[in-house]
């Protein structure tokens, strides 16, 4: 529980509480429990409006935020997994597939992190390594050649920083994705659900449209190493984290984030279903809309997408 | 000992005409500096490969007076108004071009290889660490497109600490820019022959630098995505003195060909000529 959650916490233990002994049927505490949910309510607006920078770093990271298979479960039907990048194994910390979002199939892709310590310890915290990437770029290709869009989900630390890792190419696996992406014959729709790392989010996350959860971060480093480098003092992350500009409503601002998928008050962990909802609204409404471009004029509009980022003024 | 004891390291500053030695900042031997300039700052005794300033590595490659530099007057944008405990990015910045008398962290343009008509970027390490802003990559970006432009092949020196923070998530997106360029090199089958020199790291190794047709490397540079700091930190062992070199990433099979500082631009050439370039 982050520090900021604690009010709405207390409330949560309470309102069990008067569940059940409404369940004993000790008394009927609908009207209390009623009124409970509604101030808590109001609470998680309050402070969830008000999130510093460095609080909603704690939020995108937070260990009961849905992860890529919740996602699933709650968007997507006739999921096919497919497996392994037909090179040297099948990284777990990033999956794809077949999915449907209502009538639309596409090809999913998307880090995937645990929620717990054995999950994250087989996913490596979301971590991947040369050849996730690369499974990655064998499910795009296999997108462009069928003619499905391709939505990615973004949720990782940063790739993984392992001697494994590095002899394997992780820098090449991620610059060949970067590379493929920016003229893969196919609508890319990118969403950061959680955490945007830096390389190991960029190496999934080049597309036509890039959305944004709304206490999602993106950063090209961790507020955490930017503080121990810059400010030569870790502890000094909350610091970086507001200097970086690593929130959505930033990102917006500075025109690197194209539309902000809204979270219900005290964000996607509290509510994973009215989260879903408006990812679902937001992801048809952009697929619908990519899907009607001519691939051509796609591309070109890709590469301009990129290239004035950044561009002197 | 003390009149040569106070070199610290290599590079001297040539407008002092005593002088006369250099030392080897890796085996500390003392060279002439005659032949530390003859050898472009490579040690003739254990052939370290001393870091060159964009300048230096262009009178290397491109023939006198051939060369035409795009973009001279890009300087770093500060899209973040980003400051650290230490003071602000535009001052760093501005500190920098007066350290260098680079605008930028690259050097871009186009001239003559053994008259040989080309496109290069280069790459200065004194420049904020070679690290890759938004003017780094619209830099990249306009050399790769001036030889998509005008059926020229690209070369590109690397020297790179990685990522420019203090531009936040415009220094990322630099990486899917100046890959979207070197697509379009690839649409065109024009040639894109990317050096890598001490150090190529982070975000410019995971980009354009990984995505040539022929990737080179300098001896005993350093070549790599994590740092090694925070490798060991996550995997709680010391690494390989060899770890990340050019040659580890050779024996990876990553690097086409680790080649003599002195013998770069013949080997560039001859790359140049069997790709029907003239
Ligand atoms: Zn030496």
């Amino acid at each position: 529980m982050l520090d900021f959650e604690k009010d709405l916490s207390v409330l949560d233990q309470r309102i069990d509480e008067l569940k059940q002994l409404s369940e004993q049927g000790e008394a009927d505490f609908s009207a209390e429990i009623e009124n409970l949910a509604a101030k808590q309510r109001q609470i998680a607006k309050r402070v969830y409006a008000d999130l510093t920078p460095w609080q909603t770093v704690q939020v995108a990271r937070h260990p009961q935020r849905p992860v890529l298979r919740d996602w699933i479960g709650l968007l997507f039907s006739d999921f096919i997994e497919l497996h392994g990048d037909r090179c040297f194994g099948d990284d777990a910390a990033i999956i794809g597939g077949f999915a449907t979002l209502e009538n639309r199939r596409l090809m999913l892709i998307g880090h995937q992190k645990g929620k717990n310590v054995d999950e994250n310890m087989e996913r490596n915290f979301g971590m991947a390594r040369p050849e996730g990437y690369r499974k990655a770029l064998r499910l795009m290709k296999l997108a462009e050649k069928f003619s499905l869009p391709v939505v990615c989900f973004i949720d990782t630390p940063g790739a993984y920083p392992g001697m494994d890792a590095e002899a394997r190419g992780q820098a090449e696996a991620i610059a060949n994705n970067i590379l493929e992406m920016s003229t893969l014959k196919t609508p890319i729709l990118v969403l950061v659900t959680g955490e945007g790392g830096s390389g190991g989010a960029l190496g999934i996350g080049v597309g036509d449209t890039i959305l944004m959860m709304q206490h999602a971060i993106y950063s090209v480093i961790s507020p955490e190493g930017c503080a121990s480098i810059l400010w030569r003092d870790g502890n000094r992350a909350s610091d970086a984290a507001a200097a970086l500009k690593l929130t959505a409503a930033s990102l917006m601002e500075l025109r690197l984030v194209d539309e902000i998928v809204p979270e219900p008050p005290g964000g996607a962990h509290r509510n994973d279903e009215a989260t879903a909802a408006s990812i679902r609204t937001v992801l048809l409404e952009h697929l619908k809309r990519l899907t009607r471009i001519p691939v051509s004029k796609l591309i070109t509009r890709r590469f301009d997408k990129y290239a004035k980022i950044g561009q002197p003024l | 000992m003390g009149w040569f004891s106070k070199k610290k390291k290599a590079s001297p500053d040539p407008t002092k005409s005593k002088d006369v030695f250099v030392q080897c900042s890796r085996c500390h031997a003392h060279i002439f500096l005659e032949e530390w300039k003859e050898q472009v700052k490579v040690c003739p005794r254990c052939n370290f490969h001393d870091r060159l300033s964009a300048r230096e590595r262009l009178d290397l490659l491109i023939d006198a007076g051939s060369f035409h530099e795009l973009g001279k007057d890009i300087r770093p944008g500060d899209p973040l108004l980003f400051a650290d405990a230490r003071g602000s990015y535009a001052e760093k910045a501005e500190a920098a071009r007066a350290k260098t008398g680079m605008n930028e962290a690259v050097l871009a343009g186009h001239g003559r290889l053994n008259k040989l008509h080309t496109a290069i970027a280069i790459m200065d390490f004194r420049f904020l660490g070679g690290s890759l802003g938004g003017s780094t990559g619209e830099k990249i970006l306009m050399t790769t497109e001036y030889a998509a432009g005008h059926k020229l092949p690209c070369i590109i020196v690397s020297a790179s600490g990685g990522a420019r923070m203090h531009e936040g998530m415009v220094s990322l997106m630099q990486m899917a820019k100046t890959c979207a360029g070197v697509a379009r090199l690839r649409q065109r089958n024009l040639p894109l022959i990317s050096v890598m020199t001490d150090p190529t790291t982070g975000g410019v190794s995971a980009s354009y630098a990984m995505v040539g047709d022929f990737h080179l490397a300098e001896p005993g540079a350093l070549i790599g995505f994590a740092g090694r700091r925070v490798i060991e930190q996550t995997i709680k062992q010391k690494l390989p003195d060899d770890f990340q070199t050019a040659e580890y990433l050779q024996e990876h099979g990553f690097i086409d060909c680790i080649v003599q500082r002195t013998e770069l631009k013949s080997l560039l050439h001859s790359l140049l000529v069997y790709c029907g370039c003239s």
